[in-house]
């Protein structure tokens, strides 16, 4: 089994083909990607594929450490053309052929018109820890 | 088995150990391991007196775990010396749990955890659960509570505000995994309401019991929002709004206004109404002044704001948002809702979609980003 990491951005992938924000969208084409978005997760769930998924808000900041005594140095909100991460799903899936299988259906969620967004999603396998067995 | 009765003898078991001279962590660490020792036995063997059970199983647990203690024969010691005081009024023992797990020098996260623990009598895996944490998160943040509150005396009168601070936290949380959280801060509030009289308390489970009320009707089936004035209302349980409406007027009815009765008042009054149309916005707006008065919590105002829009027309509830902070939470949403009753709906969808972009959750932000789409939807000039 090996886990990878599905990205979702808000701004940096290459535009999606069915590129339109989701508040020009009819209502019933938002509720059909709601569910279809659910639907997914739960069916990862059974195959037993299925590790984790979060959204993150849009807002943020970057942070670092400015020396013993002072407080750390923000810098945000983030600017305009910094590549945002918008949410992710981990799976744990046999093969890599997997979890691109996986990552296309996720891209294939209805957006406006019904149609597909095919929207880019970043698929990132996890470093793994060392086998046991090296002969 | 009845899981919800076994856990509601936590607190009085686990008050009887410490009063025999338990430490409270140790004693805690028992309590659980009887718990989990009953729901493993007493399905093949029900026990006649099952409070008496959980004490002895408890404390033989206390003692195993301290045996190799050097404090071991000071602890027999106690026993021998005191009166076992099993009929000391359960009550008060319960009292000074929920004020002990509510220590004001726990944080709100650790005070929530150990309170569902202690006094819920829920395991760590089940609280852990619930949060969305590992367990051995949950665990260490069980046991640093703990430790905080190793040197706070029993039988210290504590602050029923910040027990009712925990348990509105618990409540707010909603569900998730296998408890059910809400259902469990008010049966945690039903049982501080037994043990105190405090018209807070009062009004605190009243409105959790008139909030809970609506939750059947609060999302529909696919999990999205239902806002109030479009839930069906023939969902709402009836049962609860009767017995949170008496509790509240008879907390009303003692003349000690606090912020939990008032919105708990605003809760009944939208219970009090058939269908959206006839709610008594008049007497809500009167009831977020007296909360304003009570508590300098600015998302009152806010509230206050929407009820002035449905009392006096969308424009006064614009001038009454236009002196609040704009940087205020779900401010953005509040304008946009006020902007469409004004009929602007232009503004509206723009703020609307605003409104979710800042949303706090997946749940209000895809409600709001409807909203926008139905506007823009049914815009000619799109």
């Amino acid at each position: 089994m090996a886990k990878y990491l599905l990205l979702k951005h808000y701004r940096g992938a290459p535009a999606a083909v069915n590129d339109v924000p989701m508040d020009q969208w009819a209502p019933d084409e938002i509720t059909a990607h709601v569910q279809y978005m659910r639907d997914f997760a739960d069916r990862l769930e059974e195959t037993g594929e299925f590790v984790d998924g979060q959204a993150l808000a849009p807002d943020g900041m970057f942070v670092r450490y400015d020396g013993e005594g002072r407080p750390p140095i923000t810098d945000g909100p983030f600017a305009e053309t910094k590549d945002l991460i918008a949410g992710w799903m981990v799976i744990d899936v046999d093969s890599h052929e997997r979890a691109v299988e996986l990552a296309g259906e996720l891209s294939a969620a209805p957006g406006a018109g019904g149609r597909p967004i095919h929207e880019w999603l970043e698929l990132r396998p996890f470093l793994t820890e060392p086998p046991t067995i090296t002969e | 088995m009845d899981e919800v009765l076994l856990r509601s003898l936590t607190p009085s078991v686990l008050g009887i150990l410490v009063r025999r001279g338990a430490d409270f962590a140790a004693a805690e660490d028992a309590v659980q391991d009887a718990l989990v020792e009953a729901v493993r036995v007493w399905p093949a063997e029900p026990p006649r007196d099952p409070k008496g059970w959980l004490i002895t199983v408890a404390w033989r647990r206390f003692l195993d775990a301290t045996r190799a203690d050097t404090a071991r024969r000071r602890r027999e010691d106690l026993v021998d010396e005191q009166p076992v005081p099993e009929s000391a009024p359960g009550v008060d023992d319960t009292l000074q749990l929920y004020f002990l797990c509510a220590h004001p020098s726990l944080t709100p996260s650790s005070a929530v955890a150990l309170t569902l623990r202690a006094v819920g009598g829920l395991t760590t895996r089940q609280i852990a659960q619930a949060y969305l944490v590992p367990e051995a998160t949950m665990g260490q943040r069980i046991s640093r509570a703990k430790r905080t509150v190793s040197e706070v005396r029993f039988d210290q009168p504590g602050d029923v505000a910040t027990v009712l601070r925990v348990l509105y936290l618990v409540f707010n949380e909603g569900y998730s995994g296998d408890v059910d959280l809400s259902a469990e801060a008010i049966r945690l509030t039903r049982q501080l309401a037994a043990s105190i009289d405090h018209p807070e308390v009062s009004g605190l489970l009243a409105l959790m019991l008139l909030t809970h009320a609506r939750r059947a009707a609060r999302t529909a089936p696919d999990g999205s929002l239902v806002p109030l004035a479009e839930q069906d209302r023939s969902r709402w349980n009836t049962e609860s709004i009767a017995e949170g409406v008496e509790i509240l007027q008879a907390a009303l009815a003692r003349d000690r206004l606090g912020e939990f009765q008032a919105q708990a008042a605003i809760a009944a009054l939208h219970a009090d109404a058939a269908t959206a149309e006839e709610t008594d916005w008049v007497q809500i707006v009167e009831w977020y002044d007296e909360l304003a008065r009570l508590t300098d919590n600015p998302v009152v105002r806010l509230n206050r704001a929407v009820a002035v829009g449905e009392a006096d027309g969308a424009r006064s509830g614009l001038a009454a948002l236009a002196t609040l902070d704009a940087s205020l939470p779900r401010y953005t949403a509040v304008a946009a809702y006020l902007h469409e009753r004004d009929g602007d709906l232009a503004t509206a969808a723009r703020l609307y979609a605003e409104a979710a972009h800042h949303a706090p959750n997946l749940a209000e932000r895809d409600h709001l980003t409807r909203q926008a789409a139905r506007l823009n939807a049914g815009r000619p000039d799109r």
